[in-house]
């Protein structure tokens, strides 16, 4: 080592390059295009970071043990201290076998000289991966850091929740408990798209992770992804992101596809009942116990959902509340998304895999979308008073973009109306059905 | 001569008004911006016409039902 300086340029290579393409693009559309810049601008940074070879913001070392259960010779060792290699590679030759390389990765320390005999278990080498892995691998860099006790081990996303739950207000939705059903008919979407996942060759866990995209709320993605398929979380959480910022694209055309232009038109009062504080209060506590009673692996999203909703509803714990909508979730959402970023390195991001993710991912929003319009106008089948079929597709989460999608697709189709509030109850409830989904999914998997 | 009274439809602040009494307006002209919800919401004229009356100025903060503008058509 001493004496010899390693730069990162002799590993960088095309991949890495496009990769930081990729960061950079998405810094442009978050500043220039103003695209949810609060999360493009970080998780493009973190891309770019993690896609400078050896800086090592994002490795985990795994100690590579001799896996021969009686004592072996070492015959020849087919790597040195640096060397790249590929999951399946054969690193070491034994008298009594071959070690392979658990993952891809990088060698930095070889323990044992050939001729040397070897117990069982013992470690041969130590190697450098920055691929999330199931095995028992330690982060030894910032971010891997972060990432591994903030999302691996599940704390940051529910703690987002806490603070998403102190920035809604159920009101609307409490207004108008019809609206329920629309959040509920959006998630058809998720499980639309888990199918299709399915049908595509992703495995259960995969398919989970990709179904759930359609609940178009980040921090469950997340959760669901980083519990069920940590490989594939920079593919679902970029999904997730990018497909939110691009709802005012998406949804329009399948809305008008699926509507009349005058079922667009239907009027609504924009006034809904006035919801009192006492509701407003019991909602949270009732609602936490209703859920988790029903999907326990909910818990935590949902849990941590309300007592946030509490915290701001309560009009005792103001300070509490005020903390949790503005400096804490700006700290999580810094934590988050710069480790979301890294990891993406070209390795694990430029498969064909991420590739089928963002496909699927955008199929969920579509077919989320296209299930609130149908249900909305499946509710007017049966209903004396009219709902503008539209506040439908806002129970695609993505608070609180489909509603203003909804607000401003129905000024045009009627300046008379004014949909928002009547968007966000069928909004929130959106909220609450993508993670009681990601719920059904780990406990039906998990 | 008909007239259409344009209501606050939900609580929040005017940001920016953008007619005067005595304009003619177009249908789905702006009449002002309603910052609501930390979105800013047009509120738009639902007819052609002329502002005769305005209820709204920059920086108030408006309720459900007060009136926005008063419109001749």
């Amino acid at each position: 080592m001493f004496g010899f300086f390693e730069t990162g340029l002799q590993y960088f290579y095309w991949g890495n390059g496009l990769m930081v393409l990729i960061g950079v693009a998405l810094i442009f559309l978050g500043i220039a295009k103003k695209m949810e810049p609060l999360l493009l601008v970080p998780i493009g940074f973190g891309i770019l970071l993690i896609n400078l070879p050896l800086g090592g913001l994002m490795d985990y070392e795994l100690q590579i043990t001799s896996s021969a259960e009686v004592p072996g010779k070492v015959i020849s060792i087919q790597v040195d201290e640096g060397t790249k290699v590929r999951e399946g590679d054969v690193i070491f030759q034994f008298d009594s076998g071959e070690v392979l390389a658990p993952i891809g990765g990088r060698i930095t320390e070889v323990r044992v000289s050939p001729g040397q005999e070897v117990d069982p278990d013992e470690v041969v080498a130590v190697m450098v991966t920055t691929t999330q892995t199931e095995l028992p691998v330690q982060p030894i860099g910032l971010l891997s850091r972060i990432f591994q006790y903030g999302i691996m081990w599940q704390v940051i996303p529910p703690l987002i929740f806490l603070c998403l739950g102190a920035l809604t207000d159920f009101g609307p939705m409490i207004a108008n408990p019809r609206t329920l059903l629309l959040g509920a008919a959006a998630q058809f979407g998720v499980y639309f798209a888990f199918f299709m996942a399915l049908l595509s060759g992703f495995n259960m866990q995969e398919a989970c992770s990709i179904g759930i995209i359609g609940g178009a709320e980040g921090p469950t993605t997340i959760f669901v992804t980083s519990i069920l398929a940590p490989h594939i979380i920079g593919a679902t959480a970029i999904a997730c992101y990018s497909y939110m910022a691009l709802v005012p694209i998406i949804q329009p055309p399948i809305i008008r596809l699926l509507t009349t232009k005058k079922e667009r038109a239907i009027y609504m009062k924009p006034q809904l009942r006035e919801v009192g504080k006492a509701e407003k209060i019991i909602f949270p506590i009732v609602a936490a116990v209703v859920v988790i009673l029903i999907v326990p692996m909910s818990a935590p999203l949902i849990g941590m959902f309300m007592v946030g909703n509490l915290f701001a509803m309560s009009g005792v714990t103001e300070r509490l509340s005020k903390t949790a909508s503005t400096a804490f979730i700006d700290i999580l959402t810094i934590f988050l998304t710069l480790s979301i970023g890294a990891t993406m390195t070209a390795e694990n991001f430029l498969l064909p895999k991420t590739l089928m993710v963002l496909v699927l991912g955008v199929v969920a929003f579509a077919t989320a979308t296209a299930a609130g319009v149908l249900m909305a106008k499946l509710m007017n089948l049966f209903s004396k008073e009219k709902i503008n079929p539209m506040i439908g597709a806002a129970g695609v989460s993505a608070v609180p973009m489909s509603a203003r999608v909804v607000q401003v697709m129905g000024q045009k189709a009627n300046p008379r109306n004014f949909l928002l509030m009547h968007a966000m109850g069928p909004n929130v409830a959106g909220a609450i059905g993508a993670a009681i989904a990601g719920g059904v999914f780990l406990g039906m998997v998990g | 001569m008909a007239q259409e009274i344009v209501e606050v439809p939900l609580t929040g602040k005017i940001t920016t008004v953008n007619v005067k009494v005595g304009d003619e307006i177009e249908e789905g002209d702006v009449i002002c911006l309603l910052e609501s919800m930390k979105m800013e919401n047009p509120i738009v004229a639902p007819v052609a016409g002329k502002i005769v009356q305005l209820g709204v100025t920059s920086e108030q903060v408006v309720n459900p039902g007060e009136i926005v503008a008063v419109i001749d058509y």
